[in-house]
């Protein structure tokens, strides 16, 4: 009775049938930020489009690292870093599960074998001041994906609320290619002349940074990095509205929140490198939210972000 | 009567909220309809993943006209006060009666409410309902400003009757009251109209959902329990879990899946405590071996294979699941077996509470307490002390981090892998018990002394930083640890003085606090310097420069002399702690008490007593009292003693004076006075070495025969004779009744 779809036969391909199915329910399909983030929701194409009152539909593979997950490439689950597919929709229509459930057709998944279930999983980032309620979504009992409705980002209410999903690449791939160690996933169509594995290409950089991350990264050079990019975030944001060479009404939220990301990603090095004790933690993610706050108060001061030059009088 | 069919349909409902909102929804709307004048005979809610449903029978279908009469002002009352009277009505003059009454002609008006059809009230009722439900955590989407638990998509209202059914009509933010319904999400897409509750819950039925919770947790717990016995097992059972997984589903097929036989030597908590927590699995044992070696997973729908990928899929992921708990059960078996001191080294960097300092300062505080109270319940102080310190070392154990609710329990299996006592192992399991009022109380010396110790450490500890319980808040469960610590004392019949080891505890939690709580030390160091001389000050104030800009450690070093030198400071701040913390067990004791019949006047009396806080010894007199008073005599002596304490009161008051001094046996008129004093002779050879040996029954049956003298007396003799000797020989009778009866406790303060 189901239309099936003929099964995938590669990482790349799942990734590749995403891409081309939320094109066609209408997303920009964007690329991953090219810097350093913990997961997909740090690209600000969520962070801090998911604010103000414009209508936003982005899709994009996000490149995300978290250092502390690193195993060497030993452990078939876990990895430093991985790919999270992320869709974000505001307002969130009214058809989100329905067209997150087409999205797993798309990828082969027949969904008259398979047991989908919606369970309670509310989500919060502390370091992003950001909190949503939702599910994980459960294929067999696996989690296959994050579904959030936004409420609050950068200490901000969301108006309209934007529907979030984010997809674990890996084990989502795993499960649907029938593969027991991330290692020994095929990247590229086994069949072709020059097979690829995730393997062939990320168990070298697995080894690499699991060394780095725990034991060489130089902590006195990342606090100070910290230090640096706690204190340009704020001097950006402390510069008058007003463009004095041209202007014009520039308020850099952006560039402001690229040192709110890189503070993040250094912090989390430094937990990888177990300098941060358990009080300091906190103080840690608090000066983290703090700069996201700052950041989505600056970006609802812009047009992107909803501001209207009435808006000033 | 028409019968009411509600049902607000939305995206996946929290398992843990569904129950609550079926109640909710219940009596939300059906107190709305009462309010509004629509009665009905019977309600019924019901609850799946994706819907709230409510039936309402035999409702009125119109709301029954009110008359409401209203008496107004004069008929040539000012102007002003009949327009605000009509006003206040609603109604115009020539619409109210005047009415001839005693006090001249007065405006009467007659207010007709006219009944209202069922369902525009309804509509107003349901919409009051949604918009506001008290959801525990709710949402907004879309545009929208309506907030439910999660997006809601439809909303079914109709009534029906014989002649048919009626959609109610009425919206909510865009969402149109309508009569249509969805099946189950992937079994029976689309949606259908339905005319009666019958017809809807028959056709949830063909779409493959079952409505009614509690249908679902029976079928699934059936077919669990018949799947595993068909296989010689049994099904762990956890009316939690079931309660939860019936809300996850609409649909519910049981599947019975192998766990690898890698996994099968981990200790049993922890399969079923994986199983249970990450993928909400049963788990299955073998009665014989009392081994898990099975699960049971509950999808939500039936397939072409019967589940067979369904099943291979939830195997997959309980493999990676548990091959995580094995890594984390091998390493830590790996520490402990070398060197469980890397765990309680790294409880440095837990903090515990900021005023007080980390785990690894409250484990020495409880070590040393552990220590100290061995010899009074029959442990072994060394065994007791290195229980104390290893017992929360599995804190820092991977497994305890990953399922904190194994805390204590992995701490007894990775001990029992050590070198170490069984009962230092037990130890760390027991320590945190008596959870609840209804959990075991711990038995082994050694893990009595720590779980007495963790607790009272606690409570030292909260009253030190003054952060006691208040009426309903008690976010450190305080009052569940002095509860247990009664327990354990009672329970096991231990005898020591509550205050005496209160004081090493406070004393240690003054110390921590000092020493991590900058505020409070700055503060008591004030004070002890408001009582030094002048030049013991100034050279304080030198050192003081010095000492804040030293290191951590010569601070430190000043604090515990500060802390030594200003004892007398603390004298006061501790015999405060001391009492109040003492009440605090009072109050659990009491309610502990009551909870057995002990009613709290008698406890009350008994807590007037000397050695108060020896508990176990309060507790026997208390039970003695008690036992005493539901006796003829025990009940008639308290009316007797009261008579005598009145009487003996007021003459005091009155006369200014202390009738103490002994009567005499010469001044004795009446053969019953002759008769009291006899008694009171032999009860008080009776009673006063009775109480030497604490045996509080012996004491209390001798009080109580006194019951029949006291009452002759007063039946034969008259207080206030004329002769002023007699007179003051009765009062001194008197008050030996009063002082050998308050030898036993303090009858004054038993009511009625």
């Amino acid at each position: 009775m189901s239309d099936t779809v003929t099964p995938p036969r590669s990482f790349q391909e799942i990734i590749l049938r995403l891409q081309t199915y939320w094109a066609s329910k209408g997303c920009a399909v964007l690329q991953p930020y090219d810097m350093e983030v913990g997961a997909g929701t740090f690209h600000p194409a969520t962070t801090l489009r998911s604010l103000g009152s414009q209508p936003w539909a982005a899709a994009y593979v996000q490149p995300s690292r978290r250092p502390t997950d690193g195993r060497y490439g030993e452990n078939p689950n876990r990895l430093q870093h991985y790919y999270q597919y992320q869709v974000l929709i505001k307002p969130s229509p009214p058809d989100l599960q329905d067209l997150y459930l087409g999205s797993l057709k798309a990828i082969g998944i027949d969904m008259d074998l398979h047991d989908i279930r919606f369970v309670e999983d509310d989500w919060e980032s502390p370091t992003l001041g950001a909190w949503g309620l939702g599910w994980e979504v459960w294929c067999d009992g696996m989690e296959v994906s994050q579904f959030t409705y936004f409420q609050q980002v950068g200490g901000h209410d969301c108006h309209p609320v934007s529907g979030e999903l984010t997809y674990g690449l890996e084990r989502l791939a795993m499960y649907i290619l029938g593969v027991d160690h991330v290692m020994d996933m095929p990247f590229n169509d086994p069949q072709t002349p020059i097979p690829l594995s995730y393997g062939d290409i990320f168990k070298q950089t697995e080894e690499e940074y699991a060394r780095w991350n725990f034991d060489v990264a130089n902590t006195e050079v990342l606090l100070r990095h910290f230090e640096e990019a706690e204190t340009e975030c704020k001097a950006i944001l402390d510069q008058a509205h007003d463009d004095p060479k041209t202007g014009k009404r520039i308020i850099m939220a952006h560039p402001a929140y690229d040192q709110c990301i890189k503070a993040s990603h250094i912090f989390n090095l430094l937990d990888a490198r177990g300098v941060i004790s358990v009080t300091e933690r906190q103080a840690y993610i608090g000066r983290v939210r703090a700069l996201a706050k700052q950041c989505a108060d600056a970006f609802v001061q812009t047009r992107a972000g909803g501001w209207r030059p009435e808006d000033a009088a | 009567m028409p019968d009411l069919l509600i049902e607000l349909f939305s995206e996946e409902i929290p398992a843990r909220m569904q129950k609550r909102a079926g109640e909710d929804l219940q009596k939300l709307v059906t107190n709305g309809l009462v309010e509004a004048g629509l009665t009905y005979a019977s309600a019924a809610a019901f609850t799946t993943p994706r819907r709230l449903t409510l039936t309402v029978e035999g409702l009125l279908d119109q709301s029954p006209t009110t008359r409401e009469e209203r008496k107004g002002p004069k008929a040539d009352a000012p102007e002003k006060a009949i327009e605000g009277f009509l006003r206040g009505a609603g109604l115009t003059r020539d619409q109210v009666e005047e009415r001839e009454t005693p006090k001249g002609n007065v405006l009467f008006a007659v207010i007709e409410k006219p009944g209202r059809p069922a369902a525009e009230i309804i509509a107003e009722v349901l919409e009051a309902t949604i918009r506001t439900f008290p959801w525990p955590k709710s949402m907004r989407w879309g545009s929208g400003p309506l907030k439910w638990v999660r997006p809601l998509h439809s909303i079914l209202c109709i009534l029906t009757d014989e002649a048919g059914h009626s959609v109610v009509p009425g919206e909510v933010d865009g969402i149109t009251f309508g009569d249509t319904t969805e099946g189950h999400r992937f079994m029976a897409p689309g949606r259908f109209p339905v005319t009666s509750f019958d017809d809807y819950s028959a056709k949830l039925a063909r779409a493959h959902v079952v409505l009614d919770a509690s249908e679902r947790a029976n079928t699934i717990w059936n077919d669990a329990t018949n799947a595993a016995f068909a296989n010689g097992l049994e099904v762990v059972e956890d009316k939690g879990l079931l309660a939860e997984v019936a809300g996850l589903v609409e649909w519910p097929v049981v599947l019975m899946g192998k766990i690898g036989d890698d996994f099968l030597d981990l200790p049993p908590e922890v399969l079923q405590t994986s199983m249970k927590e990450h993928q909400k699995f049963f788990s299955v044992r073998n009665p014989k071996t009392g081994r898990i070696e099975r699960f049971i997973t509950v999808a939500n729908r039936e397939t072409a294979d019967n589940g067979a990928t369904i099943l291979a899929g939830n195997e997959k992921v309980l493999s990676a699941r548990l091959a995580d708990a094995k890594f984390f059960w091998e390493n830590d078996l790996r520490v402990a077996k070398s060197d469980m001191s890397v765990w309680t080294q790294a409880l440095e960097n837990v903090t515990f509470h900021n005023k007080l300092g980390s785990q690894a300062d409250r484990i020495n505080r409880i070590a040393a307490l552990a220590k100290e109270l061995a010899p009074i319940v029959g442990a072994d102080e060394a065994q007791a002390e290195e229980a104390a310190r290893l017992a929360k070392a599995d804190l820092s154990s991977e497994m305890v981090y990953e399922f904190p609710e194994l805390q204590g329990l992995m701490g007894r299996y990775y001990i029992g892998e050590t070198e170490k006592n069984a009962a230092i192992a037990a130890a760390a399991q027991d320590h945190y018990s008596p959870l609840g009022p209804s959990d075991d109380v711990p038995t082994a010396p050694v893990s009595v002394a720590v779980a007495l110790a963790d607790k009272l450490d606690v409570l030292t500890g909260f009253w030190v930083i003054d952060e006691k319980p208040t009426g309903s808040k008690d976010p450190f469960a305080l009052r569940r640890a002095a509860l247990g610590d009664v327990r354990l004392l009672l329970e096991n019949k231990h005898r020591l003085n509550l205050a005496q080891v209160f004081e090493p505890g406070i004393a240690r939690n003054i110390s921590a606090r000092l020493i991590h709580d900058d505020e409070y030390y700055a503060k008591q160091l004030d004070r002890f310097r408001a009582e030094l001389p002048v030049e013991l000050r100034n050279t304080l104030d030198r050192l003081d420069t010095k000492i804040v800009l030293g290191d951590p450690k010569t601070q430190l070093r000043y604090r515990i002399v500060i802390e030594f030198l200003s004892g007398a400071v603390f004298a006061a701040d501790k015999d405060a702690i001391r009492r109040d913390l003492l009440a605090f067990f009072h109050d659990r004791l009491k309610v502990y008490l009551r909870d057995q019949g002990i009613r709290h006047d008698i406890i009350d009396a008994c807590i007037a007593m000397p050695n108060n806080d020896d508990l176990t010894l309060l507790v026997k007199r208390a039970r003695a009292l008690s036992e005493t008073l539901a006796t003829d005599d025990g009940e008639n002596l308290i009316q007797g003693f009261k008579r005598a304490n009145n009487i003996l009161t007021q003459a005091e008051e009155a006369d200014g004076v202390e009738y103490s001094y002994g009567a005499d046996i010469k001044f004795a008129e009446e053969p019953q006075e002759t008769a009291l004093f006899e008694a009171l002779d032999t009860a008080e050879a009776k009673i006063a070495p009775a109480m030497e040996a604490q045996d509080f029954t012996t004491a209390m049956s001798a009080m109580a025969s006194l019951r029949g003298p006291i009452d002759a007396f007063f039946e034969a003799v008259q207080i206030n004779a004329e002769n002023q000797t007699v007179r003051r020989n009765r009062l001194n009778l008197l008050s030996r009744i009063r002082t050998l009866c308050l030898s036993v406790a303090d009858l004054t303060k038993i009511e009625g």
